[in-house]
C-alpha cells in the first residue's frame, strides 16, 4: 500500500475506500452476502467532507490503475452532488409525528438537532433517535453518519426516544426535559418494558393524571376520566379506581411536581433504564442482557443471575453473533476472564456492543474517547461521540433561559398504547432470529465484525493461548532477521521493564501452579461459574470477589512508579499506547503455556476491542476518570486525584459504583484511591511508562533473552509476538518496513520541527498487508490488533540494533512469500543502518498514528519522529489489512503494497517485511 | 417506587404458637433422634420473643394458635413473603407443610394484604418451591437463596410477584436456608456469618447488587440471624441470640449505633434448623406511598 509521511491520512483514504468498494462489489456479486449492514459501512467513507472527497478523487485517479474495479463503480457517485431533500417522519414521545426535511446526505446529527429544536429541548444528550432496520429491530441513529447509510432502503421513519436514562432525574435542569423523560417512561411502563407492581402502576398513574389533568375535580373531569388514560399493560378497573383515589389527594400539586414524583418513583424500579437484549449463555440457556447506567445485568427469566458493573469490565467486543465481555480479575484471581454470549445474529451482537460502548462512555467517562485516535483498534470506529453525563450536567448548569412554557399533551394520546417497540419487555431486541445475514457471507460479515473499541487491557488469557505460537515464531524470526542496534527512539528505562517482567513472572509461576488443576473444571457448579463470573471461564476463578483490592496490581503500579518516576520523557503527542495493556500482555505471554485456551478464545483476542478503553498516552487527557477505573484495576494509569475522587464519590452517590462496599472493602477502596492519586502524580511519567511497557512487551516475546539487556532479538521477538496476538484471524498479513537514512537537510525535518543540525533522518516504513482468506470473517478485528502491533513494531525497530547499510535492502513483492498456514509470521529484514545503537534513548519528537478503514481494508500508519544524538529519525510504519475473498491474490496485493510504499516514499527503503498469515482453524470459533 | 421505603418499618408481627408436637417432623420418616428438644422451653422462648416484639418493640402481634397436626407450623416465616401490601403465599418444599399456609393466608387477608398464590401445582409454576427463610428482602431488592428448599422456579414466581424489585438468586450451600446465616440488621446493613458458605453467598450478593450495604460479620452462624425492626417509636431494635447461645458474636452487635439490643433465646427452635426470624412474619400496614 501506500507509504506516506507526515499527515498523510488523506492519501490513505482513497485506498481504504477503494478497498471498501471492492468489498462491496464483491458482496454484490455474492448473492448470499447480506448487503444491508448499514452501520458497518466504514466510517471512513461516511465522514469525508465534500472537499475532501474531491481531493481524494484526484488521488484516486492517479492511482486508478491499481484497482480498476472499484473505481468504476465509484466515480459516478462521487462527482454528483445534488442536494436532494428527504422527508423524515419522527414519532415523538407524546405520540405525535413530526415531519422535517433534511438533505439526503445529511448525517444523523442534523436530524437530531432539528427534532430537539422542534421540541425546544436543550438537555438533549439523554435522548436519541431510533430507526427500524430491515429486521424491524430498533437501532440508534449514529449522529456522525449519514442517515441514508443507516436506514438503507428503509423508510425515513424515526422515533425520538430517551437513550440514557438519568439515574437521578432530579438533577435534570429543566422541567421540560423531565417531561420528556416521563413520557418515555410512561411508554416503557405501558408497553411492559418497565415492569411494575400494581401499587407502582397506581402511583405512577396517579402522578401522570395529576400532571396532565391537574387537580381532581369531579365536575370538570367526570367520574370516568381516568379510563381514557393508559397506565399499565393490563389496566383494570381496580387500578383506575386506585389511581383516582390517589389523584384526589394531590390537590395543588403542579404538573412539574407531579413529574418529579413520578420520576422519583420510576427511577427506583429495578428495570429503570435497562436496555434488554436477548441472548444465550455459553451453554445455550436463554438469558437477557441488560445494559444500564451501572453496567451489564444478566437475567434469566425475571431473575437477575449476574451483574457486571462497568468498572469490572475491561473490554467489550463482538464477533459475528457473539458478544464478549472481559472481566477484571477478582480479588483472588490472577486472570481476567472472558465471557461470551450468543446473540441471535451478527447485527444484534453489534447493536448490543454499541449500546454498551455508549452507556459506558456516557455514564462512566468524563469525556468521550476520541474516535480518530484509533490506534489500538482497527476495528469499528464506532465510539460514542456525544457528551457524557458529566459533560451534559455541566453544560446544563449553564442553561440560563427562563423555564420554557410548554403544554403537557393530553394523555388521551396514550389511549392506544403506542409501544414504540412493540414487543413488551425486550424491545430493542430481536427475538431470536435466523441469523440470515450473519453467517452467510464472509466478506460482508468481515466488515461488520470489526469491533472495537479501545482495548483497555490486553487479554492475557487469549494471548496466552497464542503465546506458544508466538514464541516459536519469535524464535524463528529472531534467527531470520539480522539484528540491529539502534536506540533512537525514546526508550523506556530498562528498569521498568525489568520490574514488570519480574512481576509477570511471579504471576506466571503462580498461574502455572494454579492451572494444573485446572482448566476444564468439570466440577464447577452453576454457582461457582457465576461467581467466577463467567460461564466460559476457567475454574480457578470461582472466587471472584466483588470488591477488588487488586493487591498485585498495586504492587505493580508502585513498582512501575518508582521506576518511572525519576525519568522524564517527552510526551508524544497524540500517540496512544495503552500502557496497561502492554504490561498485561507481558503477563499473558509469560504465563501462557499451561492454559489450554480454546481457539475461540484466541480469536477473541483479536475481536476484543474494548469499549472501556483507557489508553491515554498523556495524562493530560480529560479521560482521566476512565483511566482511573483502569488504574484501580491494575493498570497503571495516571489519573488525577481529583478525578478519582470525583468518580468514587459519584459512583457512590449514583449507586452505580461497584456493588456493595463493605466496610473492609472501603478500606481497600481508600487505599486504591490513594494509590490512584499517587499514580496521578506520576502523570508526567506516564509517557515513559508507556514506553516502558512497550519494552515489556518486547520482553515477552523474547524467549531467550536476558533481562535488562537491550538485545536486538528482543525487539524482534516482541514484534513477532505481537503479531501472534493478532493472529488468529488474519489470512495474510504483510508488513513492510522501510528504513532509510536521510541527511539532515531534509525539508521534512524542518517541517517537523526537528532541530536542523540533526544528521541523518532515519525513516522507517513498515507496511503490513493483511489479506483475509475466503471464508474469513472478521478481518477488521484483526485490523485492530494490527494497529497495536504496529505500534509495537515501531518500538521494536527503534530498539533493534543492527548497524548496516544505510539503504536498506529493498524487498520486492516477489520476494515475499505468503504463508498460508494459520498464524505464521515471517520477517524479512534488511540490514539497517543504525549505527548509533547506543542505549541512550532518543527524544521522541512526535508520534502519530493514523488509521483509516473501509469495508475490506484497514490501514494504519504510525509515524514516529525521534531525535537521538544528532540524528533525527522518522519512521513510518504502515499496516494494511485487506479483507477479501479467496480470489484476492495475496502476493499481488503484497507486491502492490510494497510498490506503492516505494512510490510514495521514494527516498525510503523497505527494510522489513513481515508476512503474517493466519488461517482460521475453526470457522465458528469452535463454538458451533 | 411505591413500595420502597427503608427496611425495618413494621407495624405487625404474625406468629404461630409452639404445638405439643414440636420437634416431631410431620409425616416424614425423618426422626430427629439425636436432637432432643425441650418443648416447654421452646414455648418459653417463644413467649419471650413475642413479648419482646409486642412490649419492647411495640408491634401489634397476631398470634395464630398452634396446630398439633402441623408440627412445623410455628415456622411461619416460611409460608409467606410479604413486601408492601402484597403477601406471596409460598410453597414449602415439604408437601406436608403446605397446609400451614391456610391459617396464614387468612391472617394476611385480614390485614388487607393482597394475597398472591404460587399458582397451580400443574401450571407454569409447577415444581416451584419457595420458603420464606430463603428470601432476604433488603428494602431495595430480594435475594433468594437457591437451597434444598427453594428452587429457581420458586424464585421466578417471587420475581413475578414483586416486580418493582430486582430479584437475584444466590447460592446456599449445605442444607441450610439463606437466612440461617444472614439477615438484615438495619436499613442498609446485612448481618452475615463468616463461614465459608456464607462468604460465598455474600460475594454473590455483592456482585449482584446495585446498592450499597454495610456488612456486619459475626463469628457464629446462628448469630447472624436477627430481627431488626424500626419500631413505631422510631428506635432501632435488634433481637439477637443471647450471649449464652452465641458468646462470640454479641460484642459485634454493640457496634450498631444507638440500637436497642434485645437478646432473645432461640435454642430449641435452633436445634430444628430454625432461626429467630423463622418464628415471625413482619408486616407494615402503615405502608404509605412515599
Amino acid at each position: 500500500m501506500t507509504t506516506e509521511s507526515g499527515a498523510d491520512s488523506e492519501a490513505k483514504q482513497p485506498q481504504a475506500k477503494k478497498e471498501a468498494e471492492k468489498g462491496k462489489s464483491k458482496a454484490a456479486a455474492d448473492p448470499a452476502s447480506p448487503q444491508n449492514q448499514p452501520e458497518q459501512l466504514p466510517a471512513a467513507v461516511g465522514h469525508s467532507t465534500p472537499a475532501r472527497k474531491e481531493q481524494e478523487q484526484q488521488e484516486e485517479d492517479q492511482e486508478s490503475h491499481r484497482s480498476s474495479t472499484s473505481r468504476l463503480s465509484r466515480s459516478p457517485l462521487r462527482g454528483v452532488k445534488k442536494v436532494k431533500m428527504m422527508q423524515c417522519k419522527i414519532a415523538l414521545l407524546d405520540g405525535s409525528d413530526y415531519s422535517v426535511n433534511v438533505e439526503k446526505r445529511a448525517k444523523g446529527q442534523v436530524l437530531f438537532d432539528k427534532v430537539c429544536e422542534h421540541l425546544n429541548l436543550l438537555e438533549k444528550d439523554y435522548f436519541g433517535i431510533t430507526y427500524r432496520d430491515v429486521e424491524s429491530q430498533k437501532n440508534w441513529l449514529d449522529p456522525s453518519k449519514e442517515l441514508k447509510k443507516q436506514i438503507r432502503n428503509g423508510p425515513w421513519n424515526f422515533s425520538f426516544n430517551v437513550k440514557f436514562y438519568p439515574p437521578d432525574p432530579s438533577q435534570l435542569r429543566e422541567d421540560l426535559t423531565r417531561y420528556y423523560l416521563c413520557l418515555q417512561l410512561r411508554d416503557d411502563v405501558v408497553s411492559g418494558r418497565l415492569p411494575c407492581s400494581f401499587a407502582t402502576h397506581t402511583l405512577l398513574g396517579s402522578y401522570t393524571v395529576q400532571s396532565e389533568l391537574g387537580d381532581y375535580d369531579l365536575d370538570e373531569l367526570g367520574s370516568d376520566y381516568i379510563s381514557e388514560i393508559r397506565f399499565a399493560p393490563n389496566q383494570t378497573k381496580e387500578l383506575e379506581e386506585k389511581v383516582m383515589e390517589l389523584h384526589k389527594t394531590y390537590k395543588g400539586m403542579t404538573p412539574a411536581e407531579a413529574e418529579i414524583h413520578f420520576l422519583e418513583n420510576a427511577k427506583k424500579l429495578s428495570m429503570y433504564g435497562v436496555d434488554l437484549h436477548h441472548a444465550k449463555d455459553s451453554e445455550g440457556v436463554e438469558i437477557m442482557l441488560g445494559v444500564c447506567a451501572s453496567g451489564l445485568l444478566i437475567y434469566r427469566d425475571r431473575l437477575r443471575i449476574n451483574r457486571f458493573a462497568w468498572p469490572k469490565i475491561l473490554k467489550i467486543s463482538y464477533k459475528r453473533n457473539n458478544f464478549y465481555i472481559k472481566i477484571r480479575p477478582g480479588e483472588f484471581e490472577q486472570f481476567e476472564s472472558t465471557i461470551g454470549f450468543k446473540l441471535p445474529n451478527h447485527r444484534a451482537a453489534k447493536r448490543l456492543w454499541k449500546v454498551c460502548v455508549e452507556h459506558h462512555t456516557f455514564f462512566r467517562l468524563v469525556s468521550p474517547e476520541a474516535p480518530p485516535k484509533k490506534f489500538l483498534s482497527l476495528g469499528s470506529k464506532f465510539r460514542y461521540s456525544g457528551r457524557t453525563q458529566a459533560q451534559t450536567r455541566r453544560a446544563s448548569a449553564q442553561i440560563a433561559r427562563p423555564a420554557p412554557l410548554f403544554e403537557r399533551s393530553s394523555s388521551k394520546r396514550y389511549n392506544m398504547s403506542r409501544s414504540l417497540d412493540g414487543a413488551p419487555i425486550t424491545e430493542n431486541h430481536e427475538t431470536p432470529v435466523k441469523g440470515s445475514a450473519a453467517d452467510g457471507a464472509p466478506k460482508v460479515i468481515a466488515k461488520e465484525d470489526i469491533i472495537t473499541t479501545v482495548t483497555t487491557e490486553k487479554k492475557a488469557e487469549e494471548e496466552n493461548a497464542e503465546q506458544e505460537d508466538a514464541q516459536e515464531v519469535a524464535a524463528e524470526t529472531a534467527s531470520t532477521t539480522p539484528l540491529r542496534h539502534d536506540t533512537k527512539d525514546s526508550e523506556p528505562p530498562p528498569e521498568v521493564v525489568k520490574h514488570q517482567t519480574n512481576i509477570s513472572e511471579l504471576k506466571r509461576s503462580f498461574l502455572e501452579t494454579g492451572s494444573n488443576g485446572g482448566c476444564g473444571a468439570p466440577g464447577l457448579t452453576e454457582w461457582e461459574k457465576r461467581l467466577s463470573s463467567s460461564p466460559l471461564r476457567s475454574p480457578r476463578s470461582d472466587e471472584a470477589p466483588m470488591i477488588e483490592p487488586l493487591e498485585l496490581q498495586d504492587a505493580k503500579d508502585e513498582q512501575t512508579k518508582q521506576e518511572v518516576g525519576p525519568k522524564d520523557t517527552v510526551a508524544a503527542a497524540g500517540f496512544l499506547v495503552k500502557y496497561v495493556a502492554d504490561s498485561v500482555v507481558t503477563d499473558g505471554a509469560r504465563s501462557s503455556g499451561p492454559h489450554g485456551i480454546s481457539l475461540s478464545t484466541t480469536m477473541d483476542d483479536d475481536v476484543f476491542v474494548d469499549g472501556t478503553l483507557r489508553e491515554e498516552a498523556g495524562g493530560k487527557t480529560p479521560d482521566s476518570q476512565e483511566e482511573e477505573e483502569e488504574a484501580s484495576d491494575k493498570s497503571a494509569t495516571k489519573v488525577s486525584p481529583g478525578a478519582v475522587r470525583q468518580e468514587v464519590s459519584q459512583a457512590i452517590t449514583d449507586k452505580k459504583g461497584t456493588l456493595i462496599i463493605f466496610k473492609q472493602a472501603e478500606n481497600k477502596e481508600d487505599e486504591e484511591t490513594s494509590e490512584k492519586e499517587g499514580l496521578a502524580e506520576t502523570d508526567g511519567i506516564e509517557e515513559q511508562k508507556r514506553q516502558a511497557s512497550r519494552k515489556a512487551e518486547i520482553k515477552n516475546g523474547d524467549v531467550s533473552q536476558t533481562r535488562g539487556v537491550d538485545s536486538p532479538k528482543k525487539a524482534m521477538a516482541s514484534w513477532i509476538s505481537e503479531e501472534k496476538v493478532e493472529s488468529s484471524e488474519f489470512v495474510g498479513v504483510f508488513t513492510q518496513e522501510v528504513e532509510e537514512l536521510k541527511t539532515l537537510d531534509e525539508p521534512q525535518q524542518k517541517a517537523e520541527g526537528i532541530q536542523p543540525k540533526s544528521s541523518p533522518t532515519h525513516v522507517t516504513v513498515s507496511a503490513s498487508l493483511a489479506v483475509s482468506a475466503p471464508g474469513w470473517v472478521s478481518p477488521s478485528h484483526k485490523a485492530s490488533a494490527d494497529q497495536e502491533k504496529a505500534v509495537v513494531v515501531t518500538e521494536n525497530e527503534a530498539e533493534s540494533p543492527k548497524p548496516k547499510a544505510p539503504d536498506g535492502v529493498e524487498v520486492t513483492a516477489k520476494d515475499v512469500p505468503v504463508v498460508h498456514t494459520e498464524t505464521k509470521t515471517i520477517t524479512y529484514e534488511s540490514a539497517e543502518v543504525d549505527t548509533n545503537g547506543d542505549a541512550d534513548p532518543g527524544v521522541l519528537l512526535s508520534a502519530q498514528t493514523i488509521t483509516s478503514e473501509t469495508t475490506s481494508t484497514t490501514t494504519t500508519t504510525h509515524i514516529t519522529k525521534t531525535v537521538k544524538g544528532g540524528i533525527s529519525e522518522t519512521r513510518i510504519e504502515k499496516r494494511i489489512v485487506i479483507t477479501g475473498d479467496a480470489d484476492i491474490d495475496h502476493d499481488e496485493a503484497l507486491a502492490q503494497a510494497i510498490k506503492e510504499a516505494k512510490e510514495q516514499h521514494p527516498d525510503m527503503s523497505v527494510t522489513k517485511v513481515v508476512v503474517h498469515k493466519e488461517t482460521e482453524i475453526t470457522p465458528e470459533e469452535g463454538e458451533d | 417506587m411505591a413500595n420502597m421505603c427503608p427496611y425495618g418499618r413494621f407495624t405487625h408481627a404474625v406468629v404461630r404458637g409452639i404445638p405439643e408436637t414440636f420437634g416431631k417432623t410431620a409425616g416424614e420418616g425423618r426422626e430427629n433422634g439425636e436432637v432432643t428438644v425441650d418443648q416447654a422451653k421452646a414455648q418459653r422462648q417463644f413467649g419471650c420473643l413475642t413479648g419482646a416484639l409486642r412490649q419492647k418493640v411495640g408491634l401489634q402481634l397476631i398470634e395464630i394458635p398452634p396446630d398439633p397436626e402441623l408440627p412445623e407450623s410455628w415456622r411461619v416465616e416460611d409460608v409467606a413473603v410479604i413486601q408492601g401490601d402484597t403477601a406471596l403465599i409460598t410453597r414449602p418444599f415439604k408437601q406436608q407443610r403446605r397446609s400451614e399456609a391456610d391459617a396464614v393466608r387468612r391472617v394476611m387477608s385480614e390485614l388487607n394484604l393482597t394475597v398472591v398464590e404460587m399458582g397451580d401445582e400443574q401450571g407454569d409454576s409447577g415444581g416451584a418451591t419457595l420458603e420464606g427463610s430463603d428470601v432476604l428482602f433488603t428494602g431495595r431488592e430480594f435475594f433468594v437463596g437457591i437451597s434444598s428448599h427453594t428452587n429457581r422456579r420458586g424464585a421466578e414466581v417471587l420475581a413475578d410477584t414483586f416486580r418493582d424489585f430486582a430479584v437475584s438468586t444466590v447460592p446456599v450451600c449445605g442444607g441450610a436456608r439463606l437466612k440461617n446465616f444472614c439477615s438484615m440488621g438495619g436499613p442498609d446493613t446485612i448481618i452475615i456469618s463468616n463461614g465459608d458458605g456464607a462468604k460465598k453467598t455474600l460475594r454473590m450478593m455483592e456482585q449482584l447488587t446495585d446498592h450499597h450495604y454495610d456488612v456486619l460479620t459475626v463469628p457464629e452462624e446462628s448469630a447472624a440471624n436477627c430481627i431488626y425492626v424500626r419500631g413505631p417509636s422510631k428506635r432501632d431494635f435488634l433481637l439477637h441470640r443471647p450471649a449464652e447461645e452465641c458468646p462470640d458474636s454479641v460484642s459485634a452487635f454493640q457496634k450498631l449505633p444507638d440500637y436497642t439490643l434485645l437478646p432473645t433465646a432461640c435454642s430449641e427452635a435452633s436445634k430444628l434448623g430454625a432461626s429467630l426470624s423463622s418464628l415471625c412474619l413482619l408486616v407494615n400496614r402503615k405502608h404509605t406511598y412515599f
